[in-house]
């Protein structure tokens, strides 16, 4: 399919939404159970996996529950019995089930669940940004972003492999833009059942505490004398998923000839302005930057799939030429310098004493139109902000001033 | 025909519930079934029964890569003549777009009526009379696909049609399936203008 590695799986090509590339996974691998709760724009994914199991084509322990903190503490016990679990959720859905995914991620539970991402309320919203998915960075999940419903399939197929590697157990969240991509059809390439099945292979639970011949005790009580501990071994686990993820889209590139890395560079090598952004707005800024090329701009693109674990070292030696990082955010952090890309990047700038300037581009919230032509102005702006020095700025992109309050 | 292109940005204006999504889908497949690259989305707004509403197809010979809505459309499909007075159709029309418009008038009197400019293309067939004929209800959309396939040219009609047959089997049987499949003949056959 790609440079030169001829792919051995046999591929058929399917208009999907970027819901049913995910519910088309969840076929293929036909988990022991799926536990979720309707939201929108996650619906579509669940709605068409439920139609799967009443059409007898999976196997699957379908549990409807009456919210989402239920779904997923459902897909908690289910995968504490040694169960191959997953869910799905979207915004004030994976607000509710906040507690729940602190608990699957500190009891190292190997668990996939789709976030279709949109913007949390108030007002209510139901469109995209990745507000919803900010909210559980820092919780022990591995999470990958996807730019189309191609990469949602692509993300759900590598998730298991990594988050069920004994080195790492811990559960994966797959991102995906509401609506944008969650409900737009486009051609993907599906994979033959049995490559899927043979490439995510047999699942092996870390535990299970039903196995009464080797009883154990999981999610107990720690005195201050252990609980440190649990949360330092949370980290080494995620740190160890990095070689893991390096393996697995290696295997993954030799097996299907397609490729993915924790950052996808484009056009970068020799660029002064990088862009650096997550989702279904990566598309539109590659197109952009072929644009400015063109004008002999050097400009680039970095798109961001593997958001957890951040290794901004992998990310540094992406930009050798870059003066300029325009950060696009699409969520918003109140109450410190940046949001959660800009500050995982200039956090790791410093580290690493690299004297980049840097803006954050704020962007799409609550599903805002991100086109073209809001990408040349913040390309115009970036361009500015580089010959005059301007560096640690926030910069909203597409924002209407007439609506703001005081 | 618009004339020969590599790709295609169509913007459909309905209302709610008159299958401008399912017209904007049925396209996408269509054109992926032949090995093109296509895109089909809803615009992301409140769904209300009989509000207006978009749906786009973005159709090409390359990759797409690009995710927005469609601001600057080749091909602007109007589904409803009272659409002109909830919402500005024209929006973004460039010069050799064309408009394709389900009417009983005329494509002059369309012209003249809604001040269409002289280098938009003006296309009119009354998808309403060849639905209500064929189903007794205004399911205007299936005509207007079959327009829209014959004045886009690049997509295999027969394609859109097998298309339309995968989609509709189960729902609609055999008999359905062939009025739908005759609708969108009426479509192609009966749009007039340029």
């Amino acid at each position: 399919m790609s440079d030169g590695v001829v792919s051995k799986v046999s591929v058929v090509r399917k208009a999907l939404t970027g819901a049913q590339a995910a519910a088309e996974v969840m076929r293929q691998v036909e988990p022991d159970v799926v536990a979720a709760y309707p939201i929108t724009p996650q619906t579509p994914i669940v709605q068409e996996f439920a139609q799967f199991v009443a059409d007898g084509l999976v196997n699957t322990e379908m549990i409807q529950v009456e919210s989402e903190h239920s779904a997923l503490s459902a897909v908690v016990g289910a995968a504490m019995s040694g169960a191959r679990a997953m869910t799905a959720t979207s915004s004030q859905g994976l607000a509710l089930m906040w507690e729940v995914v602190a608990i699957a991620s500190s009891m190292r539970l190997p668990i996939v669940m789709n976030i279709v991402n949109r913007a949390i309320s108030a007002p209510l919203n139901i469109h995209c940004d990745h507000s919803d998915a900010m909210a559980i960075r820092d919780l022990g999940w591995i999470m990958l972003f996807s730019e189309n419903p191609q990469e949602v399939y692509h993300n759900n197929i590598v998730a298991f492999r990594i988050g069920e590697h004994p080195d790492v157990f811990l559960p994966v969240a797959v991102n995906q833009d509401g609506f944008i991509t969650s409900h737009c059809v486009e051609a993907v390439d599906v994979f033959e059942d049995s490559f899927v099945k043979n490439f995510v292979g047999e699942y092996k639970a870390p535990y299970n505490i039903l196995d009464f011949d080797n009883p154990i005790s999981a999610g107990e009580w720690a005195m201050p004398s252990h609980y440190f501990e649990f949360r330092v071994d949370m980290k080494k686990a995620m740190d160890r998923s990095v070689g893991v993820i390096e393996k697995v889209f290696e295997e993954f590139y030799k097996e299907t000839g397609v490729k993915m890395d924790f950052f996808e560079a484009y056009k970068t090598e020799d660029a002064e302005i990088v862009f650096v952004v997550m989702n279904s707005t990566a598309g539109t800024i590659r197109y952009v930057v072929d644009k400015l090329r063109e004008k002999g701009k050097k400009v680039g693109v970095i798109k961001v799939r593997v958001y957890r674990p951040f290794v901004v070292e992998k990310f540094l030696e992406l930009i050798p030429s870059a003066k300029f990082i325009a950060v696009m955010d699409r969520a918003l952090s109140i109450g410190t310098t940046g949001s959660p890309l800009y500050q995982d990047i200039t956090s790791g700038l410093f580290a690493n004493k690299r004297i980049v300037l840097v803006n954050d581009y704020i962007y799409g919230l609550g599903g805002r139109d991100f086109t073209d032509d809001d990408a040349y102005e913040m390309y115009e702006h970036a361009e500015y902000s580089l010959k005059e020095g301007i560096s640690g700025q926030i910069v909203y992109v597409g924002l209407n001033p007439n609506l703001l309050g005081r | 025909m618009v004339g020969v292109k590599e790709f295609y940005d169509i913007r459909i204006h309905g209302r709610a519930g008159q299958g401008a999504k399912t017209a904007a889908q049925l396209l996408a497949e269509a054109a992926i079934d032949i090995g093109m690259y296509a895109q089909s989305f809803p615009e992301f707004g409140a769904e209300r029964t009989g509000a207006p509403m978009k749906a786009y197809s973005r159709i090409s010979k390359d990759k797409i890569s690009v995710h927005y809505q469609i601001t600057k459309p080749d091909v602007v499909v109007v589904m409803d003549e009272s659409l002109f007075h909830a919402e500005n159709v024209l929006e973004g029309i460039k010069e050799d777009s064309c408009i394709i418009v389900n009417t009983s008038d005329s494509p002059d009197t369309v012209r003249k009526k809604y001040n269409i400019p002289s280098n938009v293309k003006v296309y009119t067939v009354n998808a309403t009379k060849i639905a209500l004929d064929l189903f007794g209800k205004n399911f205007a959309n299936i005509p207007l696909l079959g327009a829209t396939v014959k004045i886009v040219g690049i997509i295999d009609p027969e394609k859109v049609k097998e298309s339309i047959r995968k989609k509709f089997i189960k729902k609609l049987g055999e008999e359905g399936v062939n009025k739908n499949l005759l609708a969108f003949d009426k479509g192609m056959s009966e749009i007039i203008g340029g």
